[in-house]
Protein backbone atom coordinates (compact mmCIF):
# COMPACT_ATOMS: atom_id res chain seq x y z
CA UNK A 1 0.00 0.00 0.00
CA UNK A 2 2.77 2.33 1.28
CA UNK A 3 6.47 2.63 -0.62
CA UNK A 4 9.12 2.63 1.61
CA UNK A 5 9.42 6.73 0.22
CA UNK A 6 6.37 7.28 1.96
CA UNK A 7 6.56 5.65 5.19
CA UNK A 8 10.34 7.26 5.44
CA UNK A 9 9.11 10.54 5.23
CA UNK A 10 5.94 9.82 7.21
CA UNK A 11 7.65 8.84 10.16
CA UNK A 12 10.00 11.62 9.76
CA UNK A 13 7.09 14.27 9.33
CA UNK A 14 5.22 12.57 12.02
CA UNK A 15 8.73 12.85 14.41
CA UNK A 16 9.53 16.96 13.60
CA UNK A 17 5.59 17.84 13.73
CA UNK A 18 5.20 14.96 17.29
CA UNK A 19 6.67 18.40 19.01
CA UNK A 20 4.28 21.00 18.03
CA UNK A 21 1.92 17.61 19.62
CA UNK A 22 4.03 17.48 23.07
CA UNK A 23 3.79 21.28 23.16
CA UNK A 24 0.05 21.49 22.73
CA UNK A 25 0.02 18.66 25.44
CA UNK A 26 2.34 21.08 27.58
CA UNK A 27 -0.03 24.28 27.03
CA UNK A 28 -3.64 22.62 26.61
CA UNK A 29 -3.95 19.51 28.44
CA UNK A 30 -1.39 20.10 31.37
CA UNK A 31 -1.71 24.32 31.83
CA UNK A 32 -5.63 23.90 30.28
CA UNK A 33 -4.54 26.85 27.98
CA UNK A 34 -5.76 26.67 24.71
CA UNK A 35 -2.46 28.47 22.75
CA UNK A 36 -3.86 30.06 19.79
CA UNK A 37 -0.43 31.45 18.43
CA UNK A 38 0.62 28.31 17.66
CA UNK A 39 0.52 28.71 14.19
CA UNK A 40 2.04 32.21 14.37
CA UNK A 41 4.81 30.75 16.38
CA UNK A 42 5.39 27.69 14.04
CA UNK A 43 6.24 30.14 11.46
CA UNK A 44 8.64 31.91 13.33
CA UNK A 45 10.65 29.07 13.53
CA UNK A 46 10.81 28.45 10.28
CA UNK A 47 11.79 31.86 9.62
CA UNK A 48 14.35 32.50 11.87
CA UNK A 49 15.84 28.74 11.35
CA UNK A 50 15.78 29.54 7.77
CA UNK A 51 17.51 32.90 7.62
CA UNK A 52 19.95 31.76 9.80
CA UNK A 53 20.62 28.41 7.72
CA UNK A 54 21.01 31.36 4.73
CA UNK A 55 23.53 33.00 6.28
CA UNK A 56 25.68 30.09 6.94
CA UNK A 57 24.40 28.94 10.82
CA UNK A 58 21.99 26.00 10.73
CA UNK A 59 22.70 24.82 14.25
CA UNK A 60 22.13 28.01 15.65
CA UNK A 61 19.59 28.25 14.01
CA UNK A 62 17.46 25.66 16.05
CA UNK A 63 18.96 27.35 18.79
CA UNK A 64 17.75 30.77 18.09
CA UNK A 65 14.04 29.68 17.11
CA UNK A 66 14.13 27.83 20.49
CA UNK A 67 15.06 31.36 22.12
CA UNK A 68 12.45 33.22 19.42
CA UNK A 69 9.35 31.01 20.13
CA UNK A 70 10.59 31.21 24.06
CA UNK A 71 9.88 34.69 23.62
CA UNK A 72 6.43 34.94 21.51
CA UNK A 73 5.51 32.72 24.65
CA UNK A 74 6.41 34.99 26.98
CA UNK A 75 4.59 37.56 24.98
CA UNK A 76 1.26 35.81 25.21
CA UNK A 77 1.43 34.81 28.73
CA UNK A 78 2.33 38.39 29.70
CA UNK A 79 -0.62 39.39 28.56
CA UNK A 80 -3.09 36.75 29.83
CA UNK A 81 -0.99 36.91 33.44
CA UNK A 82 -0.26 40.57 33.83
CA UNK A 83 -2.37 42.34 31.74
CA UNK A 84 -5.88 40.70 32.05
CA UNK A 85 -6.35 39.84 29.01
CA UNK A 86 -8.10 36.18 28.00
CA UNK A 87 -6.33 33.17 27.42
CA UNK A 88 -7.42 32.75 24.03
CA UNK A 89 -7.36 36.35 23.14
CA UNK A 90 -4.16 36.53 24.47
CA UNK A 91 -2.77 33.56 21.75
CA UNK A 92 -4.73 35.12 19.05
CA UNK A 93 -3.38 38.82 19.52
CA UNK A 94 0.34 37.46 19.42
CA UNK A 95 -0.51 35.33 16.41
CA UNK A 96 -1.57 38.22 14.77
CA UNK A 97 1.61 40.24 15.50
CA UNK A 98 3.82 37.80 14.58
CA UNK A 99 2.46 37.54 10.96
CA UNK A 100 4.80 41.25 11.01
CA UNK A 101 7.62 39.77 12.24
CA UNK A 102 7.70 36.77 10.74
CA UNK A 103 8.01 38.46 7.51
CA UNK A 104 10.55 41.15 8.74
CA UNK A 105 12.48 38.04 9.96
CA UNK A 106 12.54 36.24 6.36
CA UNK A 107 13.50 39.90 5.15
CA UNK A 108 10.19 41.23 4.48
CA UNK A 109 9.42 38.63 1.66
CA UNK A 110 7.05 35.63 2.09
CA UNK A 111 9.42 33.03 1.63
CA UNK A 112 13.05 31.93 1.80
CA UNK A 113 14.38 29.22 -0.78
CA UNK A 114 17.40 27.19 0.21
CA UNK A 115 17.90 25.01 -2.12
CA UNK A 116 21.89 25.09 -1.67
CA UNK A 117 22.37 26.24 2.00
CA UNK A 118 23.95 23.42 4.42
CA UNK A 119 21.20 22.49 6.89
CA UNK A 120 21.42 20.30 9.64
CA UNK A 121 19.80 17.06 7.60
CA UNK A 122 22.60 17.60 4.50
CA UNK A 123 25.29 17.78 7.44
CA UNK A 124 24.21 14.70 8.29
CA UNK A 125 24.42 12.72 4.93
CA UNK A 126 27.82 14.20 4.74
CA UNK A 127 28.46 12.31 7.85
CA UNK A 128 26.78 9.19 7.67
CA UNK A 129 26.04 9.11 3.84
CA UNK A 130 23.25 8.32 0.91
CA UNK A 131 22.25 4.88 2.06
CA UNK A 132 21.72 5.20 5.96
CA UNK A 133 18.28 6.86 7.02
CA UNK A 134 19.86 10.36 8.22
CA UNK A 135 16.65 12.42 7.72
CA UNK A 136 14.56 10.11 10.23
CA UNK A 137 17.37 10.02 12.25
CA UNK A 138 17.81 13.63 12.64
CA UNK A 139 13.93 14.14 13.46
CA UNK A 140 14.03 11.29 15.55
CA UNK A 141 16.73 12.25 17.99
CA UNK A 142 15.77 15.68 18.04
CA UNK A 143 12.18 14.95 19.41
CA UNK A 144 13.12 12.63 21.49
CA UNK A 145 15.47 14.51 23.37
CA UNK A 146 13.04 17.21 23.63
CA UNK A 147 10.84 14.47 25.11
CA UNK A 148 12.78 13.06 27.64
CA UNK A 149 13.74 16.60 28.81
CA UNK A 150 10.32 17.77 29.00
CA UNK A 151 9.22 14.84 30.98
CA UNK A 152 12.12 14.96 33.54
CA UNK A 153 11.23 18.93 33.98
CA UNK A 154 7.77 17.71 34.60
CA UNK A 155 9.35 15.77 37.49
CA UNK A 156 11.11 18.79 39.09
CA UNK A 157 9.44 20.84 41.75
CA UNK A 158 9.19 23.56 39.03
CA UNK A 159 7.38 20.92 37.20
CA UNK A 160 4.53 20.13 39.81
CA UNK A 161 3.66 23.71 39.95
CA UNK A 162 3.13 23.90 36.29
CA UNK A 163 0.82 20.61 36.34
CA UNK A 164 -0.78 21.76 39.64
CA UNK A 165 -1.57 25.46 37.99
CA UNK A 166 -3.75 23.85 35.29
CA UNK A 167 -5.34 21.15 37.84
CA UNK A 168 -5.70 23.14 40.93
CA UNK A 169 -4.53 26.94 40.89
CA UNK A 170 -5.95 27.94 44.28
CA UNK A 171 -3.98 25.05 45.56
CA UNK A 172 -0.75 26.32 44.08
CA UNK A 173 -1.29 30.01 45.51
CA UNK A 174 -1.63 27.60 48.85
CA UNK A 175 2.02 26.23 47.93
CA UNK A 176 3.38 29.65 48.46
CA UNK A 177 3.56 29.91 44.14
CA UNK A 178 2.54 32.87 41.97
CA UNK A 179 1.08 31.27 39.12
CA UNK A 180 1.51 33.85 36.99
CA UNK A 181 4.76 32.78 36.59
CA UNK A 182 4.37 29.34 36.56
CA UNK A 183 1.93 29.99 33.54
CA UNK A 184 4.74 31.96 32.22
CA UNK A 185 7.45 29.62 32.31
CA UNK A 186 4.72 26.59 30.90
CA UNK A 187 3.75 29.15 28.01
CA UNK A 188 7.57 29.72 27.28
CA UNK A 189 8.50 26.10 26.91
CA UNK A 190 5.50 24.89 25.29
CA UNK A 191 5.89 27.75 22.60
CA UNK A 192 9.76 27.56 22.72
CA UNK A 193 9.07 23.60 21.14
CA UNK A 194 6.40 24.74 18.59
CA UNK A 195 9.11 27.36 17.51
CA UNK A 196 11.77 24.40 17.30
CA UNK A 197 9.51 22.24 15.50
CA UNK A 198 9.11 24.94 12.49
CA UNK A 199 12.85 25.38 12.21
CA UNK A 200 13.54 21.76 11.74
CA UNK A 201 10.68 21.32 9.11
CA UNK A 202 12.07 24.21 7.25
CA UNK A 203 15.71 22.78 7.00
CA UNK A 204 13.91 19.45 6.50
CA UNK A 205 12.08 20.92 3.07
CA UNK A 206 14.54 23.48 2.33
CA UNK A 207 12.11 26.70 2.23
CA UNK A 208 10.61 28.58 4.68
CA UNK A 209 7.04 30.00 3.52
CA UNK A 210 4.86 32.55 5.42
CA UNK A 211 1.76 30.04 5.28
CA UNK A 212 3.65 27.22 6.45
CA UNK A 213 1.53 27.57 10.31
CA UNK A 214 -1.31 27.92 9.14
CA UNK A 215 -3.85 25.51 10.58
CA UNK A 216 -1.06 24.17 12.89
CA UNK A 217 -2.87 24.37 16.24
CA UNK A 218 -5.41 21.97 14.81
CA UNK A 219 -3.29 19.74 13.24
CA UNK A 220 -1.08 19.37 17.04
CA UNK A 221 -4.20 19.00 18.56
CA UNK A 222 -5.44 16.29 15.98
CA UNK A 223 -2.15 14.35 16.60
CA UNK A 224 -2.74 14.65 20.66
CA UNK A 225 -6.08 13.58 20.43
CA UNK A 226 -5.22 10.57 18.29
CA UNK A 227 -2.67 9.34 20.54
CA UNK A 228 -4.52 9.62 23.34
CA UNK A 229 -7.21 8.00 21.88
CA UNK A 230 -5.24 4.52 21.17
CA UNK A 231 -2.99 4.59 24.07
CA UNK A 232 -4.60 5.77 26.28
CA UNK A 233 -4.13 8.35 29.61
CA UNK A 234 -1.54 6.67 31.64
CA UNK A 235 1.40 8.37 33.59
CA UNK A 236 3.49 10.82 32.30
CA UNK A 237 5.76 8.37 30.14
CA UNK A 238 2.54 6.91 28.42
CA UNK A 239 0.99 10.30 27.93
CA UNK A 240 4.54 11.35 26.06
CA UNK A 241 4.81 8.55 23.80
CA UNK A 242 1.04 8.72 22.72
CA UNK A 243 1.62 12.49 21.59
CA UNK A 244 4.63 11.34 19.42
CA UNK A 245 2.73 8.34 17.75
CA UNK A 246 -0.36 10.57 17.62
CA UNK A 247 1.86 12.82 15.30
CA UNK A 248 3.06 10.43 13.10
CA UNK A 249 -0.39 7.98 12.57
CA UNK A 250 -1.73 11.54 11.63
CA UNK A 251 0.72 11.73 9.20
CA UNK A 252 0.14 8.50 7.64
CA UNK A 253 -3.15 9.14 7.20
CA UNK A 254 -2.31 12.34 5.10
CA UNK A 255 -0.01 9.97 3.06
CA UNK A 256 -3.26 7.45 3.07
CA UNK A 257 -5.64 10.44 2.16
CA UNK A 258 -2.94 12.12 -0.51
CA UNK A 259 -2.83 8.65 -2.24
CA UNK A 260 -6.30 8.23 -2.19
CA UNK A 261 -6.36 11.28 -4.36
CA UNK A 262 -8.07 13.58 -2.02
CA UNK A 263 -6.54 16.60 -3.58
CA UNK A 264 -4.12 18.01 -0.99
CA UNK A 265 -6.60 21.46 -0.62
CA UNK A 266 -8.54 19.51 1.58
CA UNK A 267 -6.09 17.95 4.09
CA UNK A 268 -6.85 21.11 6.25
CA UNK A 269 -10.73 19.96 6.36
CA UNK A 270 -10.31 16.68 7.02
CA UNK A 271 -7.83 17.61 10.06
CA UNK A 272 -10.87 19.75 11.10
CA UNK A 273 -13.15 17.51 10.92
CA UNK A 274 -10.76 14.72 12.75
CA UNK A 275 -10.20 17.37 16.05
CA UNK A 276 -13.74 18.43 16.03
CA UNK A 277 -15.41 14.84 16.39
CA UNK A 278 -12.32 13.80 18.48
CA UNK A 279 -13.48 16.61 21.28
CA UNK A 280 -17.01 16.04 20.72
CA UNK A 281 -16.74 13.05 21.46
CA UNK A 282 -17.78 13.11 24.81
CA UNK A 283 -20.65 14.74 24.02
CA UNK A 284 -22.03 13.13 22.05
CA UNK A 285 -21.53 9.91 23.89
CA UNK A 286 -23.66 10.84 26.88
CA UNK A 287 -26.00 11.87 24.39
CA UNK A 288 -26.71 8.58 22.66
CA UNK A 289 -26.75 7.02 26.27
CA UNK A 290 -29.06 9.12 27.61
CA UNK A 291 -31.39 8.83 23.89
CA UNK A 292 -31.11 4.81 24.61
CA UNK A 293 -32.04 5.33 27.82
CA UNK A 294 -35.07 7.36 27.06
CA UNK A 295 -36.50 5.23 24.48
CA UNK A 296 -35.96 2.32 26.72
CA UNK A 297 -37.78 4.05 29.20
CA UNK A 298 -40.83 4.75 26.45
CA UNK A 299 -40.88 1.23 25.80
CA UNK A 300 -41.06 0.04 29.19
CA UNK A 301 -43.86 2.52 29.90
CA UNK A 302 -45.96 1.46 26.92
CA UNK A 303 -45.98 -2.12 28.02
CA UNK A 304 -47.47 -1.64 31.28
CA UNK A 305 -49.93 0.58 29.84
CA UNK B 1 0.77 36.44 66.98
CA UNK B 2 -1.89 38.04 64.35
CA UNK B 3 -3.43 41.32 64.39
CA UNK B 4 -6.20 42.74 62.53
CA UNK B 5 -6.23 46.77 63.42
CA UNK B 6 -9.43 48.66 61.78
CA UNK B 7 -10.10 46.27 58.69
CA UNK B 8 -12.83 47.55 56.83
CA UNK B 9 -14.25 46.48 53.10
CA UNK B 10 -16.85 47.30 50.75
CA UNK B 11 -17.47 45.33 47.75
CA UNK B 12 -18.95 47.19 44.70
CA UNK B 13 -18.92 50.71 46.23
CA UNK B 14 -20.90 53.48 44.46
CA UNK B 15 -23.67 50.79 42.98
CA UNK B 16 -26.88 49.24 43.99
CA UNK B 17 -24.62 46.20 45.04
CA UNK B 18 -22.89 47.88 47.65
CA UNK B 19 -21.94 45.91 50.49
CA UNK B 20 -19.92 46.73 53.78
CA UNK B 21 -18.33 43.68 54.03
CA UNK B 22 -16.19 44.41 57.29
CA UNK B 23 -16.71 47.46 59.41
CA UNK B 24 -13.55 48.38 61.53
CA UNK B 25 -12.72 45.00 62.29
CA UNK B 26 -10.02 44.68 65.37
CA UNK B 27 -9.07 41.39 66.43
CA UNK B 28 -5.44 40.11 68.48
CA UNK B 29 -5.26 36.71 68.48
CA UNK B 30 -2.07 35.87 70.45
CA UNK B 31 0.32 32.73 69.59
CA UNK B 32 -1.00 29.57 70.28
CA UNK B 33 -4.91 31.00 70.25
CA UNK B 34 -7.41 28.66 69.21
CA UNK B 35 -10.51 30.87 68.40
CA UNK B 36 -13.35 29.49 67.29
CA UNK B 37 -15.93 31.71 64.98
CA UNK B 38 -19.43 31.72 64.95
CA UNK B 39 -21.91 33.85 63.06
CA UNK B 40 -25.08 34.36 60.89
CA UNK B 41 -24.75 33.99 57.43
CA UNK B 42 -23.37 36.78 55.56
CA UNK B 43 -21.79 38.08 58.87
CA UNK B 44 -18.41 38.44 57.11
CA UNK B 45 -16.69 35.54 58.90
CA UNK B 46 -15.43 34.03 55.28
CA UNK B 47 -14.64 37.44 54.05
CA UNK B 48 -12.55 38.39 57.15
CA UNK B 49 -10.47 35.21 56.17
CA UNK B 50 -9.69 36.06 52.27
CA UNK B 51 -8.57 39.71 54.19
CA UNK B 52 -6.19 37.82 56.27
CA UNK B 53 -5.04 35.36 53.75
CA UNK B 54 -5.04 38.16 50.65
CA UNK B 55 -7.25 37.19 48.59
CA UNK B 56 -7.85 40.95 48.09
CA UNK B 57 -6.27 43.73 49.69
CA UNK B 58 -8.60 45.72 52.74
CA UNK B 59 -9.71 49.42 51.94
CA UNK B 60 -8.85 50.46 55.58
CA UNK B 61 -6.46 48.97 58.29
CA UNK B 62 -3.48 46.96 58.83
CA UNK B 63 -2.79 43.22 59.38
CA UNK B 64 0.60 42.28 61.31
CA UNK B 65 1.42 38.57 61.40
CA UNK B 66 3.94 37.79 63.95
CA UNK B 67 5.51 40.97 63.72
CA UNK B 68 5.29 41.62 59.78
CA UNK B 69 3.46 44.03 58.54
CA UNK B 70 1.98 41.78 56.01
CA UNK B 71 -1.33 44.12 54.52
CA UNK B 72 0.03 44.71 51.17
CA UNK B 73 1.61 41.13 50.81
CA UNK B 74 0.03 39.26 47.92
CA UNK B 75 -1.53 35.77 48.94
CA UNK B 76 0.82 33.85 47.79
CA UNK B 77 3.54 34.67 50.05
CA UNK B 78 1.02 35.18 52.65
CA UNK B 79 0.57 31.72 52.42
CA UNK B 80 3.64 30.47 53.24
CA UNK B 81 3.02 31.46 56.90
CA UNK B 82 -0.19 30.86 56.84
CA UNK B 83 -2.49 27.81 56.08
CA UNK B 84 -6.00 27.34 55.06
CA UNK B 85 -8.73 24.73 54.66
CA UNK B 86 -12.41 25.16 53.19
CA UNK B 87 -15.92 23.18 53.21
CA UNK B 88 -15.46 21.77 49.91
CA UNK B 89 -12.44 19.02 49.95
CA UNK B 90 -11.80 19.69 45.93
CA UNK B 91 -10.35 23.07 46.68
CA UNK B 92 -7.66 21.89 48.77
CA UNK B 93 -5.92 19.51 46.30
CA UNK B 94 -4.79 18.62 43.27
CA UNK B 95 -7.33 15.72 41.37
CA UNK B 96 -4.97 14.50 38.67
CA UNK B 97 -1.80 14.54 40.57
CA UNK B 98 -0.42 11.48 43.01
CA UNK B 99 -0.79 11.95 46.51
CA UNK B 100 3.17 12.16 47.12
CA UNK B 101 3.13 14.77 44.46
CA UNK B 102 0.46 17.06 46.36
CA UNK B 103 2.68 17.06 49.43
CA UNK B 104 5.63 17.65 47.28
CA UNK B 105 3.79 20.58 46.18
CA UNK B 106 2.90 21.65 50.58
CA UNK B 107 6.44 20.97 50.87
CA UNK B 108 7.50 23.92 48.71
CA UNK B 109 6.78 26.24 51.54
CA UNK B 110 9.82 25.21 53.87
CA UNK B 111 11.99 28.30 53.62
CA UNK B 112 15.49 27.21 51.97
CA UNK B 113 14.31 24.51 50.36
CA UNK B 114 16.25 22.69 47.38
CA UNK B 115 16.49 24.26 44.52
CA UNK B 116 13.32 24.29 41.61
CA UNK B 117 14.95 21.37 39.18
CA UNK B 118 15.08 18.88 42.31
CA UNK B 119 13.33 16.08 42.40
CA UNK B 120 10.81 14.22 45.08
CA UNK B 121 13.85 12.32 46.93
CA UNK B 122 13.63 9.06 48.85
CA UNK B 123 14.17 11.05 52.30
CA UNK B 124 10.88 13.56 51.29
CA UNK B 125 9.25 10.37 50.42
CA UNK B 126 9.83 8.63 54.13
CA UNK B 127 8.83 11.99 55.62
CA UNK B 128 5.80 11.78 53.95
CA UNK B 129 4.67 8.04 54.91
CA UNK B 130 5.30 9.12 58.00
CA UNK B 131 2.84 11.81 58.04
CA UNK B 132 0.72 10.09 56.37
CA UNK B 133 0.48 6.97 58.31
CA UNK B 134 -0.25 9.59 61.52
CA UNK B 135 -3.85 9.82 59.89
CA UNK B 136 -4.81 6.35 60.57
CA UNK B 137 -6.21 6.09 57.22
CA UNK B 138 -3.55 3.74 55.28
CA UNK B 139 -2.79 6.74 52.67
CA UNK B 140 1.15 6.24 53.47
CA UNK B 141 0.54 2.95 50.73
CA UNK B 142 -1.47 4.85 48.19
CA UNK B 143 1.34 7.94 47.38
CA UNK B 144 1.19 6.87 43.69
CA UNK B 145 -2.58 7.07 42.99
CA UNK B 146 -4.19 10.06 42.36
CA UNK B 147 -5.71 12.40 44.29
CA UNK B 148 -8.86 12.21 42.38
CA UNK B 149 -9.40 9.00 43.79
CA UNK B 150 -9.91 9.42 47.12
CA UNK B 151 -13.36 10.20 49.12
CA UNK B 152 -13.83 13.50 50.36
CA UNK B 153 -12.68 12.62 53.91
CA UNK B 154 -9.72 11.04 52.97
CA UNK B 155 -9.23 14.21 50.30
CA UNK B 156 -9.67 16.77 53.61
CA UNK B 157 -7.77 14.70 55.96
CA UNK B 158 -4.72 15.67 53.23
CA UNK B 159 -5.64 18.83 53.01
CA UNK B 160 -5.23 18.99 56.72
CA UNK B 161 -2.03 17.74 56.14
CA UNK B 162 -0.37 19.44 53.68
CA UNK B 163 -1.86 22.71 55.27
CA UNK B 164 0.60 21.69 58.40
CA UNK B 165 3.36 20.00 56.58
CA UNK B 166 5.73 22.66 57.21
CA UNK B 167 4.14 24.43 60.33
CA UNK B 168 2.45 27.34 59.43
CA UNK B 169 2.32 30.47 61.72
CA UNK B 170 -1.56 30.68 61.36
CA UNK B 171 -4.29 27.93 60.12
CA UNK B 172 -7.47 29.24 58.92
CA UNK B 173 -10.10 26.73 59.19
CA UNK B 174 -13.64 27.52 57.39
CA UNK B 175 -15.94 24.84 58.36
CA UNK B 176 -13.60 22.56 57.14
CA UNK B 177 -15.92 19.44 58.19
CA UNK B 178 -19.19 20.92 57.32
CA UNK B 179 -19.24 19.01 53.98
CA UNK B 180 -18.05 15.44 55.64
CA UNK B 181 -20.40 12.89 56.79
CA UNK B 182 -20.80 12.92 60.56
CA UNK B 183 -18.26 10.13 61.24
CA UNK B 184 -15.88 11.52 59.15
CA UNK B 185 -16.17 15.13 60.58
CA UNK B 186 -15.95 13.19 63.67
CA UNK B 187 -12.08 11.85 62.95
CA UNK B 188 -11.03 15.14 60.87
CA UNK B 189 -11.58 17.43 63.99
CA UNK B 190 -9.72 14.81 66.12
CA UNK B 191 -6.97 14.95 63.47
CA UNK B 192 -7.34 18.72 62.93
CA UNK B 193 -6.93 18.69 67.27
CA UNK B 194 -3.97 16.62 67.26
CA UNK B 195 -2.32 18.37 64.61
CA UNK B 196 -3.07 21.87 66.23
CA UNK B 197 -2.14 21.03 69.64
CA UNK B 198 1.19 19.21 68.65
CA UNK B 199 2.52 21.62 66.74
CA UNK B 200 1.28 24.42 68.91
CA UNK B 201 -0.07 26.39 65.71
CA UNK B 202 -2.43 29.65 66.12
CA UNK B 203 -5.68 28.97 64.72
CA UNK B 204 -9.17 30.31 63.45
CA UNK B 205 -11.58 27.82 62.84
CA UNK B 206 -15.16 28.88 61.56
CA UNK B 207 -18.11 26.55 62.57
CA UNK B 208 -21.37 26.42 62.71
CA UNK B 209 -22.10 23.78 65.45
CA UNK B 210 -22.30 25.70 68.44
CA UNK B 211 -21.56 23.05 70.98
CA UNK B 212 -17.78 22.71 68.74
CA UNK B 213 -17.52 26.39 69.33
CA UNK B 214 -17.36 26.47 72.85
CA UNK B 215 -15.78 23.52 73.54
CA UNK B 216 -12.74 23.59 71.01
CA UNK B 217 -9.95 25.83 71.38
CA UNK B 218 -9.74 28.62 73.86
CA UNK B 219 -11.81 31.63 72.47
CA UNK B 220 -15.06 32.08 70.59
CA UNK B 221 -15.91 34.95 68.56
CA UNK B 222 -19.22 35.93 67.27
CA UNK B 223 -19.82 37.73 64.42
CA UNK B 224 -22.80 39.60 62.84
CA UNK B 225 -22.59 42.77 59.43
CA UNK B 226 -18.96 42.55 59.11
CA UNK B 227 -18.12 43.24 62.89
CA UNK B 228 -17.00 41.06 65.68
CA UNK B 229 -19.40 41.22 68.39
CA UNK B 230 -18.66 38.97 70.82
CA UNK B 231 -15.27 37.73 72.30
CA UNK B 232 -15.34 35.43 75.45
CA UNK B 233 -12.40 33.34 76.58
CA UNK B 234 -10.91 32.31 79.83
CA UNK B 235 -13.23 31.68 82.57
CA UNK B 236 -16.32 33.30 81.07
CA UNK B 237 -16.46 30.72 78.56
CA UNK B 238 -15.46 28.18 80.69
CA UNK B 239 -19.32 28.61 82.07
CA UNK B 240 -21.10 29.38 78.57
CA UNK B 241 -23.61 27.29 77.89
CA UNK B 242 -24.89 27.07 73.92
CA UNK B 243 -28.47 28.96 75.53
CA UNK B 244 -26.12 31.69 77.24
CA UNK B 245 -24.02 32.41 74.02
CA UNK B 246 -26.92 32.80 71.75
CA UNK B 247 -28.68 35.07 74.86
CA UNK B 248 -25.06 37.23 74.85
CA UNK B 249 -25.40 37.43 71.08
CA UNK B 250 -29.29 39.12 71.22
CA UNK B 251 -28.34 41.49 73.63
CA UNK B 252 -25.39 42.91 71.89
CA UNK B 253 -26.43 43.31 68.47
CA UNK B 254 -30.37 43.43 69.19
CA UNK B 255 -31.59 40.51 67.30
CA UNK B 256 -31.35 36.47 67.25
CA UNK B 257 -28.96 34.64 65.55
CA UNK B 258 -30.79 33.44 61.77
CA UNK B 259 -28.70 31.18 60.67
CA UNK B 260 -30.52 27.71 59.71
CA UNK B 261 -27.87 25.29 60.42
CA UNK B 262 -26.69 27.21 63.76
CA UNK B 263 -30.09 26.74 65.07
CA UNK B 264 -30.44 23.00 64.07
CA UNK B 265 -27.56 21.76 65.76
CA UNK B 266 -27.99 24.39 68.97
CA UNK B 267 -30.89 22.29 69.06
CA UNK B 268 -29.84 19.17 68.67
Amino acid sequence: MFTAATVFSALELGFIYALVAMALFLSFRILNIADMSTDGTFTLGCAVSATAAVAGHPVLGLFLAIAAGAAAGFVTAFLQTRLGVPSILAGIITNTGLYTVNLAVMGFSSNVPMLKTQTIFTAAQTFFGDAFPYKLLVAAVITIVVCLLLILFLGTRMGLSIRATGDNPDMVRASSINTAFTITIGLCISNAMTSLSGAVLAQYQKSADINLGTGMVVIGLASLIIGETLFGRGGMWTKAVAAVAGSVIYRFIIALALRANVPSECLKLISAVIVALAIAAPAIQSRAAFRRRRSHAEKEGARRA
Amino acid sequence: MLELKNISKTFNPGTVNEKLALQKIDLDLKDGDFATIVGSNGAGKSTMFNAIAGEFIADTGTIMLDGQDITFMPDYRRSKYIGRMFQDPLRGTAPHMTIEENLALAYLRASGHTSSFSRISKKDREVFAEKLSALGLGLEDRMKQPVGLLSGGQRQALTLLMATLVTPKLLLLDEHTAALDPGTAEKVLELTKKIVAENHITCLMITHNMHDALTLGNRTLMMDHGRIVLDVADEERAHMTVDGLLQRFAENVGHALDNDRILLSAEG
